[in-house]
């Protein structure tokens, strides 16, 4: 096997693939998405026929992994922290039915919210489900987790939670592969009270995951994932998952030796700790995320053995770096630092030129300047970027899905007029169960979906509902006449704005698709068909 | 022996090109290598930075620690100052000439050189030289090209690596490249 430059994402994806899987199931989302696009791109994952189309959400992906996992094969599931909200409740069931093939769980998490709206931390679902979680510290090591996660999944006959954060994800290293595994043959499970969780079943299973936990632990206090690094003195570091290379990275570069145990798997060796901890007086707790471990070690009235974020030794929120570290392990170099020249001015992220979503919040932003009210509710996704100059055009940005809803909300509240935008992308996610409630409750709501047919904010995979939207409206129950379609262009302005505000007028359920595709997709299949036929 | 660079630019601009190809000639040289990225979100016209390690041991952290860059690689003149903090008191920085605005209050450019000037630096008038070789868009090989004597890398593996890099795309492409990558080196030695 040659040695290969991969990102975490791509190292996790090749594992995947060389541990014998039989599907990805995903949706995008940053910093999960390149996993499902390494499969996509792998020739290897093509010629063996690796399911990896991506789902309408995390909840449908979750679900038809467990499906795949139900027939005996092994499969991967990605998403980012903030979709494993979505797919909770699949998610903590899948805990108590077990599964059959291999299933790992990847959730990749965002602290200090690079491209995220918080910095929830992934390991305590995994608590909170009981299943194991492992979470590894640099490439190579993420690589061998996720083969060894997959028989770990077998063997205890459950999901495997892998997390991940951004700087791992998105961070090149040299991996070396090991040989490849063949696929699990078509095998579906027989067992129906394993797999029917009504109560009388789902009690059983539930006592038989609790008493899986013993096990678990053992695993953990053997695992090759965590390791002890001597050292001397009475301070010493318990580092987790990443956070371990941003301590080791401060105890090599100034030659210190203090000792370090490095943990990457869950639930915590308890023995393993007790012992290393007995040693010393003083005991920095590294974590990347929220203080879950240091909680539990320092215990509830607290122990003053033990620092970390909850007594300010690190910072409460965002992610590590080896400067924070330094500075928490007293580590000073004496050297002045050189600031940022007032001079350089922010360069923010923008929507692209051409982009189809500016013409939709120009015309709105036209259109509202009759209203003594102005609230655009909108979603998660390229437009978001509309709350910035030069539109500063929404009001509100939560979670997928939420501009149909609190739109729907605030009319039910009286507001007028009372609108929505939502991505395509997004729409087919979350969007159209929210516009299911508005058309059930007749709510004086417009919607308008901008549709630039692409996820587009991760990189521009397929969206789920593309070309098909009108019909989806349709069957949900928006009326017909109020279901119209608009291309926002300069050309349309005048027409474009007439309809808006028609819309925004009538008293029920009105669809504006705005349909224009994105302009990094369009000019990238420009690009392809130039390829294809060449001069 | 570690060589800490920085590669800034906006996004679109080639940066993890550039990142790309070294990453591929410190395995070919079999240095260990680490190099974090920016993706989502801040790509989108947004400032883009990319921390890259190479080392003839192993490297833990993907992040440089503040005051240890011994290179800011930029591919715009403000971005190479927004790493200041960054770079090493003996650090470089090897900077592009062309501003890219895209914002409405981007700096007078004159006062943007005098800040690099106080600085250790090599200006590129990238965009030329890309000309010269026959792709203006090959700005980014000129300046890998201007930041190769700085690497710790032989020339001649950076140019296999370029030519790794873009063979797909055909052998004129290959060519282009090394000619700006060239171009770049012979105006570092100047």
């Amino acid at each position: 096997m040659n040695p290969q430059l991969l990102l975490g994402a791509e190292a996790i994806a090749l594992a995947a693939i060389d541990a014998g899987i039989s599907g990805v199931y995903a949706y995008p989302g940053t910093p999960s998405t390149e996993i499902t696009e390494f499969i996509q791109q792998s020739d290897v994952a093509r010629q063996k026929g690796i399911h990896s189309a991506w789902a309408t959400n995390e909840k449908t992906a979750y679900e038809a992994a467990l499906g795949m996992s139900y027939a005996g094969k092994r499969t991967l599931i990605c998403m980012k922290h903030v979709g494993l909200n979505v797919a909770a409740d699949a998610f903590i069931n899948s805990a108590i039915t077990g599964v059959h093939g291999g299933m790992v769980v990847v959730v990749a998490d965002d602290p200090s919210m690079h491209s995220s709206q918080n910095e929830q931390d992934t390991r305590v679902y995994g608590k909170f489900a009981f299943l194991p979680v492992i979470e590894p510290s640099e490439q190579q090591e993420t690589y061998d987790a996720v083969r060894y996660a997959f028989d770990f999944s077998e063997e205890m006959q459950l999901p495997v939670l892998l997390r991940i954060t951004t700087r791992l994800s998105h961070a090149r290293s040299i991996v070396l592969p090991k040989a490849p595994r063949d696929e699990n043959p078509f095998n579906p499970s027989t067992d129906k009270r394993k797999w029917i969780l009504l109560p009388v079943n789902a009690r059983v299973n539930y006592a038989k995951l609790l008493d899986k936990q013993k096990q678990l632990t053992a695993v953990s206090e053997s695992s090759f994932l965590n390791k002890e690094i001597a050292g001397t003195g009475k301070k010493a570091v318990i580092a987790f998952g990443i956070a371990f290379s941003y301590v080791m990275e401060v105890r090599e570069s100034a030659q210190l030796d203090f000792p370090v145990l490095k943990i990457s798997h869950y639930p915590l060796p308890d023995k393993t700790i007790r012992a290393f901890t007995e040693h010393y007086d003083d005991i920095l707790i590294v974590e990347e995320g929220y203080p879950v471990y240091e909680e539990l070690l320092k215990g509830y009235f607290g122990n003053s053995k033990f620092h970390g974020r909850l007594d300010g030794t690190l910072p409460r929120t965002g992610e590590l770096s080896p400067d924070i570290l330094a500075k928490a392990l007293g580590v000073e170099d004496g050297e002045a630092r050189q600031a940022i020249p007032s001079v350089v001015a922010g360069r923010p992220p923008m929507l692209c030129q051409g982009c189809s979503h500016r013409d939709v919040f120009e015309e709105l932003n036209t259109v509202f300047e009759a209203y003594p009210e102005k609230h655009l509710f909108s979603d998660i996704g390229c437009y978001t970027l509309g709350a910035l100059p030069p539109f500063s055009a929404i009001n509100t940005c939560v979670d997928m899905g939420a501009s149909v809803t609190m739109a729907k909300g605030a009319a039910d509240a009286g507001l007028h007029p009372a609108v929505a935008v939502i991505g395509d992308s997004t729409f087919t996610h979350s969007g159209m169960t929210g516009l299911l409630d508005a058309v059930n409750d007749r709510s004086p709501v417009t919607i308008i979906i901008s549709d630039n047919s692409t996820t587009a904010m991760t990189g521009g995979q397929n969206s789920a509902g593309t070309g098909r939207l009108f019909d989806i409206c349709k069957g949900i129950g928006v009326e017909e006449a109020h279901i119209r379609t608009i291309i926002p262009l300069k050309k349309n302005s005048e027409e474009n704005k007439a309809i808006l505000k028609e819309e925004m007028e009538y008293k029920g359920v009105s669809v504006i698709i705005a349909q224009r595709e994105c302009v990094q997709t369009a000019s990238r299949k420009r690009r392809e068909k130039a390829k294809e036929t060449p001069a | 022996m570690t060589t800490n660079i920085i590669i800034g630019g906006v996004g679109g601009q080639g940066i993890l090109t550039i990142a790309g190809i070294i990453d591929m000639a410190a395995m070919q040289q079999g240095l260990f290598l680490k190099q974090s990225e920016v993706h989502g979100m801040s790509q989108r016209g947004g400032a883009v930075e990319s921390h890259l390690r190479i080392s003839d041991k192993e490297i833990y952290s993907a992040l440089i620690p503040t005051g240890k860059a011994d290179l800011i690689l930029s591919i715009e003149p403000m971005e190479s100052l927004r790493y200041l903090p960054f770079l090493a008191p003996n650090g470089i920085i090897v900077t592009a000439t062309e501003p890219y605005i895209n914002i409405p209050n981007y700096p007078e450019p004159e006062i943007i050189l005098n800040e690099i000037r106080k600085h250790r630096h090599l200006l590129v008038d990238a965009e030329a030289l890309a000309r010269q070789a026959g792709n203006a868009k090959a700005f980014n090989l000129v300046m890998l090209g201007a930041a190769s004597p700085y690497l710790g890398i032989a020339s001649s593996v950076l140019e296999d690596a370029i030519t790794e890099r873009f063979i797909s795309k055909g052998t004129d492409t290959v060519q282009m490249n090394l000619e700006a990558f060239r171009l770049g080196a012979t105006h570092a030695k100047r």
